[in-house]
């Protein structure tokens, strides 16, 4: 590690994140489509589902905000897809710079992009009438599970971002991503599902996160849950990281 | 000691037999050329010629299959970070981020050269390019012109002692080019080393104390323009009524402030410094 990492790294982060605040559509774009989702799930459909809960909201943010994650870091792939396309990638590349701050830089502001774009999702969920009692180490875990899932989600998007070829390219990969909570306990509770369905849904990363966040939320005990979301998110996270890296490295060597 | 002082007898750039495909394509068949401390080379060859491919090894972007080269004493494959220190590098396409502000940009490379007083630095680079009072706006707005000079002053922070610019005028308008040539020129009076790719012999001639010609993978010519010229076949004398060139007709519409048709030397050149003036003024 060169001794200049945190150093550039803060600074490229803080050239990205000065790019989304001077779009800040990016934001708003990744907020919406979820905040539609769970406006018409809530109004729409949430009379007809049976979840065994009372409120329809609390049942359904958990995956509402996965959504926001999964849309979000399609914006991060498409910023290291721009930078890669420009001559500025090359500039840095040739400066005495530690390289991988170049990635760091971009994973960072999408941690920072998609925790404001969840942060706005919240508020509008409670002005939906989202509640929870949860305590101050319930949200910490729910926090920490949701930063988890950006980074293992935002290197998935830095592997787009490095090996897409054109700009429709570098975002189409978040759809399947954003699709999968709708087969997962998300929105409606898996044992309404056929069997082949339900088994994916049950085995899938998003159910487990889902049921542990909202468990969380609703105070109730987590159990293993838990256990099984925080694995997902490693697991992903340290395959995710380790392709993105050596793709990196083939790229710039 | 003694090391600093030999590093500073070698050239500032030794380029040994270097070779490179892309996949069956053989760009580079042993090309060889060394370029002395503190003097412009230009390296000269039509599109597709290597050109781009020579200055990405030699800005460690590329690994070369054969050869060697060496960039300010330093190998660029075994001491990459070395070369990275010495150099900078101005691409093909103006490697400026267009989000940030002129000033943010030259701040931003400031930071990642980890110098103190980035602020500063890009105030006086800001001033030295005529671009202080567009430094406050998004690079996205500036002219061609504009741009590529804020990507020349960008690789002067730090002063590296050896430059590479990779067609540095290609896709810009008469006036930005002259605007470019009179930036590279004060650079080399400054004492950089400065490696420079053109198609354009003209820039070749006004701007090189060496040219080297890439051709076919190989470098074909590498002298002075005055031995270049002894090439060529003996000059014959004749008498040809001058048509004003399309930059000659240009020059004399675009003129300088008010003073439309005034005298232009028959190459279109002119005084570098009126016009340096003049493209500056048009761009506010």
């Amino acid at each position: 590690m060169s001794k200049h990492f945190f150093g550039d790294t803060a600074v490229l982060t803080g050239r990205s994140l000065s790019h989304i605040m001077r779009s800040p559509d990016t934001i708003i774009t990744t907020a919406v489509t979820p905040i539609a989702l769970m406006l018409m799930f809530v109004y729409v459909f949430g009379g007809a589902i049976e979840t065994g809960t009372s409120s329809y909201v609390n049942y359904l943010l958990p995956g509402i905000l996965l959504i926001t994650i999964a849309s979000g870091i399609a914006y991060t792939a498409y910023r290291l897809f721009l930078d890669m396309q420009g001559g500025i990638f090359e500039r840095f590349q040739s400066m005495p710079i530690a390289r991988s701050a170049v990635l760091w830089g971009h994973v960072l502001t999408s941690l920072v992009a998609n925790l404001v774009s969840i942060v706005i999702v919240v508020l509008v969920a409670l002005l939906m009438g989202f509640r929870s009692g949860a305590g101050v180490l319930a949200w910490l875990a729910v926090a920490g599970l949701l930063v988890m899932f950006t980074l293992a989600l935002t290197w998935l998007a830095v592997i787009a971002g490095l090996s897409a070829k054109t700009v429709d390219g570098a975002s189409a990969f978040s759809y399947p991503l954003i699709f999968l909570p709708f087969v997962s306990s998300a929105f409606v509770p898996t044992e309404t599902m056929p069997g082949p369905v339900r088994w994916f849904a049950e085995n899938q990363p998003v159910t487990s996160i889902v049921d542990a966040i909202r468990d969380l939320l609703a105070q109730q005990p987590v159990g293993s849950d838990v256990w099984v979301a925080l694995a997902w998110c490693v697991g992903i996270l340290a395959i995710a990281f380790g392709v993105a890296m050596s793709t990196y490295r083939r790229k710039i060597s | 000691m003694s090391t600093h002082t030999e590093r500073s007898r070698e050239p500032a750039i030794r380029v040994q037999n270097i070779e490179k495909s892309y996949k069956e394509l053989h760009v580079l068949k042993g090309v060889e050329f060394e370029v002395a401390r503190g003097s412009i080379f230009a390296l000269l060859g039509s599109n597709g010629a290597g050109k781009t491919t020579v200055v990405k090894i030699l800005s460690t972007l590329l690994k070369a299959d054969a050869g060697s080269a060496s960039v300010n004493g330093f190998d660029v494959a075994t001491q990459a970070g070395d070369v990275r220190e010495s150099i900078s590098l101005t691409g093909q396409f103006a490697a400026v981020d267009e989000v940030l502000t002129g000033r943010e940009n030259l701040v931003l490379v400031a930071r990642l050269r980890h110098l103190n007083n980035p602020g500063r630095i890009a105030d006086d680079l800001l001033a030295r390019f005529s671009l202080t009072e567009a430094g406050g706006r998004k690079a996205a707005t500036y002219s061609g012109g504009m741009r590529r000079r804020l990507d020349i002053a960008m690789s002067l922070i730090g002063n590296p002692p050896v430059i590479f610019l990779d067609e540095p005028t290609t896709g810009l308008d008469p006036e930005a080019r002259i605007e470019v040539w009179d930036a590279v020129k004060e650079l080399a009076q400054g004492g950089t080393t400065v490696l420079l790719t053109t198609q354009y012999l003209d820039e070749a001639e006004q701007l090189a104390d060496r040219i080297a010609i890439l051709h076919q993978g190989r470098i074909i010519v590498n002298d002075t323009l005055a031995e270049l010229r002894k090439l060529l076949p003996p000059a014959e004398i004749e008498y040809v009524e001058k048509q004003p060139s399309l930059e000659d007709v240009f020059f004399a519409v675009v003129g300088s402030d008010g003073a439309v048709g005034t005298s232009r030397t028959a190459n279109g050149v002119g005084p570098s410094n009126t016009t340096s003036n003049d493209a500056a003024g048009a761009d506010k």
